[in-house]
């Protein structure tokens, strides 16, 4: 029932603030705590699975099951393993923190804010346990709905523009990735003669190379526009510079890692075949995804363009990972998955706060904050180490142990990917002294006031737990270790089953590297 | 060997029984006396319900024409739907747009006869003659508002274009009958099923006909043309009513004919379907992008679902034929309450269907706003809604079937058909409403309550769907 419980408990809060009457905003205050209340008990129940997760078993745990459209063999299935489990966790753990950065912020509408928010936690909370593609499938698409209202309604200037492009963008990649799941649905039943969305029972599938190679192409088509991988990242630097700030931490630190999470979960172990072939493809645009979002990162004006084009970056190397398919590399992709989550959740939410002080986001109307207010100078410090990967804090386990995966399986991207590394020290510094170092340059910053209480009950989570992420790597690389390892067997032995088959050289050889 | 019972004529005679009961009491009513004709009509139609949910599994055969099998009872509950929440609707419409009420409610219930006629009817020339029953009540009920020119304009093209149809569809009766020397679908298909094309290219001629007779009816490209005028033109429920009811039945009796009798040339029909199936979404979504006028809009949309059920029909397996069933269920509700609240924030002196009348209605009439967005992302497919299932029912047809093409035009134009349901949204969510411009009126009532029963039963539909689910199953088991 725990699992149940962590998705059913936002959408109920969602549906009792629904029903509270709130017409000239006199209950915000009582909406605001209900929904804070909601997303920590929310995440008290996430951090509850984790005390009860075995961290010794690869197998899916928590399983909760039972039909829902029995005609087409469509359950309600969910459990999660290591490799999800950490990243409910997370969910619950920015959800409330997002909705802490929008106390001051959201002045307009606070219920119904408040119901997209916790709508949108229960969603993506949803896609991290199903273990039924079709339940994948709806708390897939469901969580657009909430996420295009908080871009639309609440967002920016250019807000309905990227709330639209945010929405086409995800739908088109999703909606061929729902053909390809009817096919394998429909391949279960060629096989058997029952239609199964069960995922477990689709990875036994054997599906014939070419079947393999659309099916795979579909799925990744749909996670690669969602993490973004280059070329398909153009809706994520609108999407998170028009939203509101809860929105944007919302979609750098979660909504990123579904795409990244569905390479690991879908694509590679339903199609080992055609993940060996394209891994190399996929790695190629990855490199190519960090260094390009680095150097745009560069020369952005607006820092919350620069923190979104930092994430095309960031992701980059998660892909990396997943690509080499070893144990180093994808337990570095799941780490980094979690390091960035917290770090570029944690920026995003700073930089909301100066735009909340300022109205601007431009890196030139600010400079000298240190002096004005040396604490959330501090707690950005923190962050933008984190993020850039300083060892002892939470970026540097994952990108070392991508690099590390990375390497053994080709090093020739890591010498690009390493690039990307120090470009990503240059523009995240490069920003953090124009904007906080040196003289103030503009008066109305010299009166700016440091972080609230508010605030700082939303900054400090995320840098201690940045912290104890550098430092205790092990506590959260524990639980995902033999669900990696299996991952990693099943994948192998999908490709092995094609060796076996295959006879052309050259088609060997390849495989043969991805192996080692 | 067909039985004399007259068991499967209930359910239609119960709503002729309504419809002649409205009328006599028209007729003979005081001046300014307000009788419930509305409710009368309810009563009717929940007696037909009553009716086929008795005679549900008995496979009974009326005169040997009319047949209540199941998958012409689960029309029937389908069109019953659709007449219950027309005439719901309807009541606070009428009154305030001045609409004369009892020809207007015989009107519904007779077309609503005529539909579930044409859903049972196990003869062409039955089929014929239910479709002009419920042409004829339609083209009335286009053109209402007699001091609307529009209203009659749109009235008058959807007549000679109807006209024009049932002509095609005629000739194609007559085709097939001088062919198989009988109209009965199983006669002919008996007929049919010993015949081989070489022997018989006539056979392509009424098989043609009735195609195309049919495609206008369903509105399919490029028989489409009367659709958008006649739709933008009548009342905003009227256009609800013909756009599910009208086309549900005619896609029952499509379907009825040409998954039985034609059944044994599906490969010589086949690829013609698939060529109007890609046509009407394709087109049906494209153009509807570009509208701006409401009611034009869901006039396309509605072109383009019925592409998306054409889609079923070329698939034309089990798990098509249930998928057509479970997609015209959830899209009729769907539909009709989606016009039903563009019918509520209509005024006598203006119908406030631009799209730019949308403006902020989320500031003054915040439930109608939701309830219309829960409508249009039905529409659209995306989940927990009816439409999601539907489309997703209708997709795993074709793959099934192997349509690969197919499906993927079909998903790619659904998403396209999002981005212009969402521009309502946008419209009614994120623009301000206009300085000056006053609150709509809305006339609420049962209106607002037979809104608020199609959106339980659209989340119904997504969340829950197993039970309807499993009804459209167990129709498509006992026919074809």
């Amino acid at each position: 029932m725990m699992l149940t419980l962590a998705w059913v408990l936002p959408l109920a809060g969602a549906l009792a603030l629904l029903v509270i009457g709130n017409a000239d905003g006199r209950r915000d205050g009582v909406i605001r705590w209900l929904s804070l209340l909601v997303t920590v008990a929310t995440f008290a129940v996430t951090l509850a699975i984790w005390a009860g997760f075995d961290s010794a078993s690869a197998s899916f745990q928590f399983v909760e099951r039972s039909p829902w459209i029995p005609a087409f063999g469509i359950d309600y299935y969910v459990g999660v393993d290591g490799i999800s489990l950490l990243l409910v966790v997370l969910t619950a753990f920015l959800s409330p923190i997002a909705l802490l950065s929008s106390w001051g912020s959201i002045e307009r509408k606070v219920k119904e804010f408040s119901i997209f928010m916790l709508a949108l936690e229960a969603a993506m909370i949803g896609v991290f346990i199903s273990l039924d593609l079709f339940l994948f499938y709806v708390f897939w698409d469901a969580m657009l709905v909430p996420m295009y209202f908080l871009i639309g309604i609440w967002g920016y200037d250019q807000r309905i523009y990227a709330a639209i492009k945010f929405m086409l963008y995800t739908m088109a990649g999703s909606v061929l990735m729902l053909v390809a799941i009817l096919g394998l649905a429909y391949l279960h039943y060629d096989a058997t003669g029952a239609y199964s969305f069960d995922l477990l029972r689709l990875y036994t599938l054997e599906i014939a190379p070419a079947t393999q190679m659309w099916f795979f192409l579909a799925f990744t088509v749909a996670f690669a526009i969602k993490v973004p991988l280059f070329p398909f990242h153009t809706w994520l630097p609108d999407a998170h510079v028009q939203a509101p700030t809860a929105g944007s931490v919302i979609l750098a630190g979660v909504l990123l890692k579904m795409g990244t999470y569905g390479l690991l979960r879908f694509s590679f172990p339903l199609f080992p075949e055609a993940a060996a072939y394209f891994a190399p493809t996929l790695a190629l645009l990855a490199v190519v995804g960090i260094i390009y979002g680095a150097l745009v990162a560069m020369v952005q004006p607006d820092m919350k363009k620069l923190v979104a084009y930092s994430s095309v970056s960031h992701l980059g190397f998660v892909v990396l990972g997943i690509c080499a398919m070893n144990t180093q590399g994808v337990e570095g992709a799941i780490y980094q998955m979690l390091a960035h989550g917290v770090s570029t959740g944690g920026l995003f939410l700073l930089v909301g706060m100066l735009s909340d002080r300022r109205h601007t986001r431009l890196i030139g109307d600010f400079g000298g904050l240190k002096a004005v207010m040396p604490r959330l100078t501090a707690v950005f410090m923190i962050l933008t180490l984190a993020s850039i990967g300083l060892p002892g804090l939470n970026g540097f386990v994952g990108e070392f142990l991508i690099m590390l995966g990375a390497f053994r399986w080709d090093p020739r991207f890591v010498v690009f990917a390493g690039l990307g590394v120090i470009l990503s020290a240059v523009y995240m510094l490069w920003m953090v002294q124009r904007v906080y170092f040196g003289e103030v340059t503009h008066e109305e910053n010299a009166t700016l006031p440091d972080l609230l209480p508010r605030e700082w009950a939303a900054a400090v989570p995320l840098c201690a737990l940045a912290v104890v992420m550098g430092i205790f790597p092990t506590l959260f690389l524990r639980p995902m270790e033999s669900s990696v390892e299996a991952l990693i067997a099943r994948v192998q032995a999908g490709q092995n089953l094609r060796v076996e088959r295959t006879e052309r050289p050259e088609r060997f050889e390849r495989s043969e590297r991805f192996e080692r | 060997m067909p039985d004399s019972s007259f068991n499967a004529v209930v359910p239609m005679l119960c709503v002729t029984l309504a419809a002649l009961a409205v009328m006599g009491a028209e007729a003979f009513r005081a001046r300014g006396e307000n009788l419930p004709l509305g409710g009368l009509g309810i009563v009717g139609l929940v007696g037909a319900a009553v009716a086929a949910a008795l005679l549900w599994d008995r496979n009974t055969t009326s005169f040997g024409v009319i047949v209540a099998d199941n998958f012409g009872l689960f029309v029937t509950m389908v069109l019953v739907a659709v007449g219950v929440l027309t005439i719901m609707f309807s009541s606070p419409v009428v009154g305030r747009d001045g609409l004369p009420k009892g020809d207007y409610y015989a009107l519904v219930l007779f077309s609503i006869a005529g539909m579930i006629m044409m859903a049972t009817a196990n003869d062409l020339l039955v089929i014929f003659i239910a479709l002009e029953i419920l042409s004829i009540a339609v083209y009335v009920l286009t053109g209402i508002r007699r001091d609307d020119p529009r209203a009659t304009e749109a009235a008058f093209k959807y007549f000679l274009l109807g006209a024009f149809s049932s002509a095609f569809f005629l000739y194609g009766i007559a085709f097939t009958f001088g062919l198989s020397g009988s109209t009965r679908l199983d006669r002919v298909g008996a007929y049919l099923a010993s015949q081989a094309l070489s022997d018989n290219p006539l056979i392509l001629v009424g098989l043609g006909l009735l195609l195309v007779g049919f495609a206008f009816k369903i509105s399919a490209v490029p028989f489409h043309m009367w659709t958008p005028d006649a739709y933008e033109g009548a009342p905003a429920i009227v256009t609800g009513f013909m756009s599910t009811g009208v086309k549900a039945a005619a896609f029952a009796a499509f379907a009825r004919v040409f998954l039985s009798a034609f059944e044994p040339f599906s490969g010589e029909w086949a690829p013609i379907v698939w060529l109007l199936a890609a046509a009407t979404m394709i087109l049906g979504t494209v153009v509807g992008v570009a509208q701006s006028n409401l009611k034009r809009m869901l006039a396309y949309s509605s072109i383009a679902h019925g592409g998306y059920l054409l889609v079923g029909l070329v698939a034309a397996n089990d798990v098509g034929k249930a998928a057509i069933l479970f997609y015209l269920a959830a899209y009729a509700v769907t539909n009709l309450a989606a016009f039903g609240v563009i019918a509520l924030l209509g005024t006598r002196e203006a119908a406030n269907d631009e799209l730019r009348d949308y403006a902020g209605l989320w500031q003054t009439r915040p439930a109608l706003a939701a309830l219309m967005t829960v409508c249009l992302l039905s529409l659209g497919g995306l989940p927990p809604t009816a439409g999601f299932i539907g489309k997703w029912y209708i997709f795993s047809a074709a793959v099934s079937a192997g349509y690969y093409g197919l499906a993927i035009i079909g998903v790619l134009t659904s998403v396209i058909s999002v981005f212009f349901y969402l521009r309502v949204v946008v419209m009614m969510y994120m623009a301000d409403r206009p300085a000056g411009a006053a609150a709509p009126a809305a006339a609420y009532g049962v209106g607002l309550a037979a809104l608020v029963a199609s959106i339980v039963v659209i989340i119904a539909l997504g969340v829950l769907p197993t039970p309807v689910l499993n009804l459209a199953i167990a129709s498509i088991a006992t026919i074809f």
